[in-house]
């Protein structure tokens, strides 16, 4: 009885404590943002700016990365395809690169001086310290949970119900259409949030891919990195911007995982 | 067979990595609460890394036991840091304004910093410099893409006003021009160096120290006359919460020697 009081005690202690080491500093720098006249911060120019960066590309990413995406995450799901779990463990590599890696091999194959440099330079493109190489950063790092996540929601449909579709006279892209696209959507959508607020934190490749100009390539993740050293008040107030972004999608995320909107039609 | 040889394999190597980590975990918490006895902190800007590590194993050599280590990062981040709470021994900024800043804040004496070195600014381009940028006056050149500090960071101040004294020198746009070609305003003086080395940029406006041997072979330099040229004084200074005050000011005294001032010279500084 004690042992067990114990133990319930010690299980009480340990997770508080991790959960108030992970919950309690972005509260703080809430507090502080409020404290530091936050709204008044969202009106200045550079704010403004890297939030409307911010937003424009990681959804221009996202729906690239969608776009591009599904086709994939079906044919890893559906198809035979060679070398199957190569690809997986190739596709999960952006996850657990640090980002700074991410933007050195963008910057070497994409850069002037790049792999594709000189295809590039004849077409008349120059990609790095653009926008499109924001946008091309966040693909990078975020598409992995997409693909992912779409996979798993496509593996999920049973084939039994597409089976008696195509035998009441649907084709094949009317089964996907109809039938998998569907039953697949909340996995779909959640990998597409996940991957979108992936994009909108992504730091360490736009900075060394896309450097840091405002409102071309400084989101906000730049923009609080470089405010930090010279108003410490504006930092605070884009990072409690990100953290409320970031919290409200997560929160929907849930509800779409947990099948409360968009529910499957079956 | 080999499943499961491999199987075992991996979790020996996992355990083993766990025990590891508890232990580096533990080793970390200790070295916070009571940093050893000998172990100088410096906190000094980007621009000296090279010479100051090379300053620091001198004076380690020096000082039997004793340790230096180093927190290189933009002068304003460090001062950032400090007034966090991050605890030091030692700040080399590269100005006076973040200096200046930290005798405010209260981590600094008032007259205690002493100027131990100057830098100046240069033009780097790429070394096989495709643009053909060879004179100042070519940085205004439609098309060219420059790549600077940013004017939070002091080196990117400091190339304000460089840029300012070309302007009343050549032609009054001149300096807004040449910020119009800017496609980047990185957030320290190393970041502005490695776009250029990767030929990312055409050119970029930098200290004379930044070219060093490790890059020397990548980058061309085009010297800012000095009737332009803007000298950084850097300050350094103990700080009051040292906890390495006699460590401190011998570190001090060493950088200020005739030994310690050649090697700042040797790294593309100027003496004062």
């Amino acid at each position: 009885m004690i042992r067990s009081r114990l133990g319930q005690a010690a299980i009480f202690i340990a997770s508080s404590v991790l959960l108030l080491f992970l919950v309690l500093p972005l509260f703080v720098l809430l507090v502080r943002a409020i404290e530091a006249d936050l709204l008044q911060q969202l009106t200045q120019p550079t704010v403004a700016q890297a939030l409307r960066l911010s937003l424009q590309t990681s959804i221009l990413s996202t729906l690239i990365t969608v776009t591009l995406g599904t086709p994939l995450a079906y044919s890893l799901a559906r198809r035979k395809v060679p070398a199957r779990s190569a690809i997986e463990t190739l596709l999960d590599l952006p996850i657990v690169l640090p980002p700074a890696v991410a933007g050195l091999a963008l910057l070497l194959t994409f850069g002037r001086r790049g792999f594709f440099g000189p295809v590039l330079e004849t077409l008349g493109l120059s990609l790095p310290f653009t926008t499109a190489a924001v946008v091309m950063a966040g693909i990078f790092v975020s598409a992995p949970f997409f693909i992912r996540s779409a996979q798993t929601g496509f593996a999920s449909v049973s084939h039994h119900v597409e089976e008696s579709a195509s035998d009441l006279g649907a084709n094949p892209w009317q089964v996907f259409q109809h039938v998998t696209l569907p039953l697949a959507g909340p996995a779909l959508l959640s990998g597409a949030i996940l991957s979108w607020a992936r994009a909108l934190g992504e730091f360490g490749a736009t900075i060394l891919f896309a450097g840091s100009f405002i409102g071309r390539t400084q989101t906000m993740p730049l923009a609080i990195y470089q405010a930090l050293e010279t108003d410490l008040g504006s930092a605070m107030a884009v990072a409690a911007i990100l953290i409320l972004i970031s919290f409200f999608f997560l929160v929907l995320l849930r509800l779409i995982t947990h099948g409360r909107i968009g529910h499957p039609l079956l | 067979m080999i499943t499961r040889n491999c199987w075992r394999q991996c979790r020996v190597f996992f355990t083993r990595s766990v025990w590891q980590a508890l232990l580096c975990g533990l080793l970390i918490s200790a070295c916070a609460a009571s940093s050893d006895a000998q172990t100088l902190t410096v906190f000094a800007a980007s621009s000296l890394t090279d010479a100051l590590k090379e300053l620091g194993a001198q004076f380690e050599a020096q000082h039997p036991g004793a340790r230096v280590v180093f927190n290189f990062a933009g002068s304003q981040q460090l001062r950032q840091q400090l007034e966090q709470g991050a605890t030091a021994d030692v700040f080399a900024s590269a100005n006076a304004r973040e200096m200046d800043a930290a005798i405010q804040s209260g981590l600094v004496t008032a007259n205690a910093p002493q100027v131990f070195v100057k830098n100046r600014l240069a033009v780097i381009v790429p070394r096989d410099n495709r643009a053909g940028v060879t004179t100042l006056s070519d940085l205004a050149r439609p098309g060219l893409k420059i790549v600077l500090a940013a004017p939070g960071v002091p080196v990117g101040s400091y190339t304000l006003n460089a840029l300012a004294k070309m302007s009343l020198a050549y032609d009054a746009t001149f300096s807004s021009t040449v910020l119009s070609n800017v496609v980047s305003y990185e957030d320290n003086v190393k970041q502005v160096v490695a776009k250029v080395q990767l030929g990312e940029a055409d050119a970029g406006i930098v200290y004379t120290s930044d070219v060093t041997p490790a890059t020397a072979n990548q980058l061309s330099t085009i010297d800012i006359p000095d009737e332009f040229n803007v000298v950084a004084a850097y300050p350094f200074a103990q700080l009051k919460a040292a906890s390495q005050s006699a460590l401190g000011a011998d570190f001090v005294q060493f950088v200020l020697s005739a030994a310690g001032q050649s090697i700042l010279k040797k790294w593309g500084f100027s003496i004062p």
